[in-house]
């Protein structure tokens, strides 16, 4: 019976070529294009997800706490007033740092590297400018960023040769100018002076980083910081970036120091990611409904011009189901020939897209449009370009099934 | 209706068809009719005397505003369209005026899509069934031709060939003559005829044309949406 329902609904749609060929255009291009958009929009956020996940560390702890500890007073009583308070020296940092690293290797999937950061001047020749210093463990420093790859003189690992060693931003070097085997010298807040050997430069593409930060040993910064011993900052990088917020829960929950996820320290970004998935979508189903609409609009000449031969059928036994399932056949019908037409679009679209190439002035390199290949965008696009077709089909579907045979008959003759 | 079973193959009892609106029309008034197996029946009257609407409520296209239609003593009034849609499929065949053949399929196609419908047959055996009524009807070299390939008396043999392809015991005709030539006519009537007196079918036909009606076996004459006479002649 299916047969003779496709049969009826082909030789229909066949009848009325061209129209019918705009409609399945219209359905291919709004599947093409939402499929070569999400490419490029997946694409994209892919790329700048995993910039920032090989950028930061996945949870970063720090010596702070979410919530902030409370006077011993305001514990103790109900009501306390205080007056003349002196602030304690400044012995800021994450107690117990060796105890922490050693609970967090026993439970993590990834590494982790303790640092102490701090804030200082660097100065070559008469030039000077602000630098912030990262004193971390080379070796485990290169299991948890990127710098390593980043390097484009020197290797991160030179450091440990080199008790004053300092890597820093191309950017930074060009400042000062100065290069690899150069020294620089470098004051901390606290007035206290060190000479360092540039033992390396990296290019990281983040401006921030190029332009004003330097890595050197722990033991280093923690002298021109003045704190012996002190780390202030656990970095984390998980072999499951995406498990980063679980971890942080639990990490906080089993050490107390506020451990941020990059999830949460990007939440705004991600929020705006997924801001503009719905306008995609929004646009992607504009886009489809405009083809639904050309659907509609071919289906109903079909239903007005086949009256004739829906009355006949209903004369000959078929039922009002029947009908319905005719031109519903053929809204659907067009809506599957234009998303596979529309796949094939999506899909030489997406690959024109991902062969363009472009240089950008600051990037050294070319770069190609980050576009991602997802089976499930031509699932979606097909999908909503089906459901479209299909209530296109149905309405007039419907009003066809509901005509009186007699009437067509009476008006015929 | 009564316990027993009758003798009518199609039967009208009481049947009223009024056209709601806002000055409603009466189509057919108190219709009783019994029509039994094998008969040839001619509904005949002048324009407006509601034979045609008749004939839709005997073929279950129409429903009666009062009163019943039963097809082999089975009241149809609580059938829903459905329902009544698979009865026509099975029990009735219709040719009109206009041979009505849907215009993008072949000769072939028109016949075999009752039987496709039905689903009783295999391809092979309705494509078989669909030959053999081409050839009864002396159009065997016409199964690939579309209707309009074909003139207006072989179209309307096509469409008696499709009314048949179900092999329906009622065959409902509404001035199935009407748009033919004489000659054409004559061909046309002889199949209908052959129907009844070689098949046993049953035929109920319009027809304004009164030499045929008188060549048919009974003639019901309405007047105004009643019948006036009902005379059944001597085979």
């Amino acid at each position: 019976m299916f047969a003779l329902i496709t049969d009826i609904a082909l030789t229909h749609i066949a009848g009325r070529g061209r129209q019918t060929l705009v409609s399945i255009l219209g359905v291919a291009l709004g599947v093409g294009f939402s499929i070569a958009m999400a490419a490029l929009m997946q694409g994209s956020q892919e790329e700048f997800v995993t910039s920032l996940i090989d950028a930061l560390p996945h949870v970063d702890i720090t010596d702070e706490y979410r919530d902030p500890p409370r006077q011993p007073a305001d514990l103790a009583f109900d009501v306390a007033a205080y007056s003349n308070l002196r602030p304690r020296e400044d012995t800021r940092g994450i107690l117990n740092a060796t105890e922490a690293m050693t609970a967090l290797r026993a439970f993590i999937k990834g590494n982790a590297v303790a640092s102490l950061k701090v804030q200082a001047v660097a100065r070559a020749g008469g030039a000077e400018t602000g630098i912030s210093l990262t004193g971390t463990d080379p070796v485990r420093e290169a299991l948890i960023s990127s710098f390593d790859e980043d390097m484009r003189k020197g290797k991160l690992s030179d450091l440990r040769a080199s008790p004053f060693g300092i890597v820093i931003g191309d950017k930074l070097a060009a400042k000062l100018t100065v290069d690899i085997g150069d020294t620089i010298v470098v004051s901390s807040t606290g007035d206290i002076t060190r000479r360092f050997k540039v033992t390396g430069l990296f290019h990281t593409g983040v401006v921030a980083q190029d332009n004003a930060f330097g890595l050197v040993n722990l033991k280093a910064a923690q002298i021109i910081a003045g704190r012996p011993n002190a780390v202030n900052e656990i970095r984390v990088r998980l072999n499951d970036a995406q498990s980063a917020r679980d971890v942080a829960t639990q990490i906080e929950r089993l050490i107390g120091y506020k451990s941020v996820s990059w999830q949460e320290a990007n939440e705004s970004l991600l929020e705006a990611f997924f801001i503009r998935n719905i306008i995609m979508f929004t646009v992607v189903g504009a886009i489809l409904l405009v083809a639904g609409f050309g659907i509609f609009n071919i289906v109903s000449i079909i239903t007005h011009e086949k009256s004739r031969d829906i009355a006949i059928l209903k004369s000959l036994g078929f039922a009002e189901r029947d009908v319905r399932l005719i031109f519903l056949s053929e809204g659907l019908a067009m809506g599957l020939a234009g998303s596979l037409l529309g796949w094939a679009l999506g899909f030489g679209l997406t690959k024109v897209l991902a062969s363009v190439k472009f240089e950008i002035a600051q990037a050294t390199e070319v770069t190609h449009l980050p576009v991602t290949f997802d089976l499930l965008h031509y699932a979606i696009a097909a999908s909503f370009a089906i459901i479209a077709a299909a209530t296109a089909g149905y309405l007039p579907a419907r009003k066809a099934s509901k005509l009186n045979p007699v009437d067509i008959i009476r008006g015929a003759t | 209706m009564s316990g027993s079973k009758s003798n009518s193959i199609i039967s009208a009892h009481g049947v009223t068809r009024i056209l709601p609106g806002t000055v409603p029309v009466t189509l057919v008034k108190d219709i009783d009719l019994e029509i039994g197996h094998g008969e040839f029946v001619a509904i005949t009257g002048p324009s407006g005397s509601g034979k045609s609407s008749l004939l839709y409520l005997l073929g279950l296209l129409d429903v009666p505003t009062e009163g019943a239609v039963h097809i082999n003593d089975m009241p149809t009034e609580n059938l829903d369209a459905d329902a009544r849609a698979h009865l026509r499929l099975e029990t009735l065949g219709f040719v009109f005026q206009f041979h009505f053949l849907l215009p993008e399929f072949t000769t072939l196609d028109n016949i075999t899509i009752p039987m496709r419908r039905l689903g009783r047959r295999s391809r092979k055996e309705m494509d078989e069934r669909a030959r053999e009524l081409l050839e009864a009807l002396g159009m065997g070299d016409q199964a690939h031709k579309r209707p309009d390939q074909l003139s207006g008396g072989q179209r309307q043999r096509v469409a008696v060939a499709r009314a048949l392809a179900n092999d329906p015991p009622i065959i409902l005709a509404d001035e199935p003559t009407g748009s033919l030539d004489s000659k054409s006519t004559e061909q046309v009537f002889s199949i209908l005829k052959g129907i009844v007196d070689k098949e046993g079918r049953t035929v109920v036909a319009v027809t304004h044309d009164i030499d045929l009606a008188d060549r048919m076996y009974r003639r019901v004459h309405l007047i105004d949406g009643r019948i006036d006479t009902d005379v059944t002649a001597r085979r």
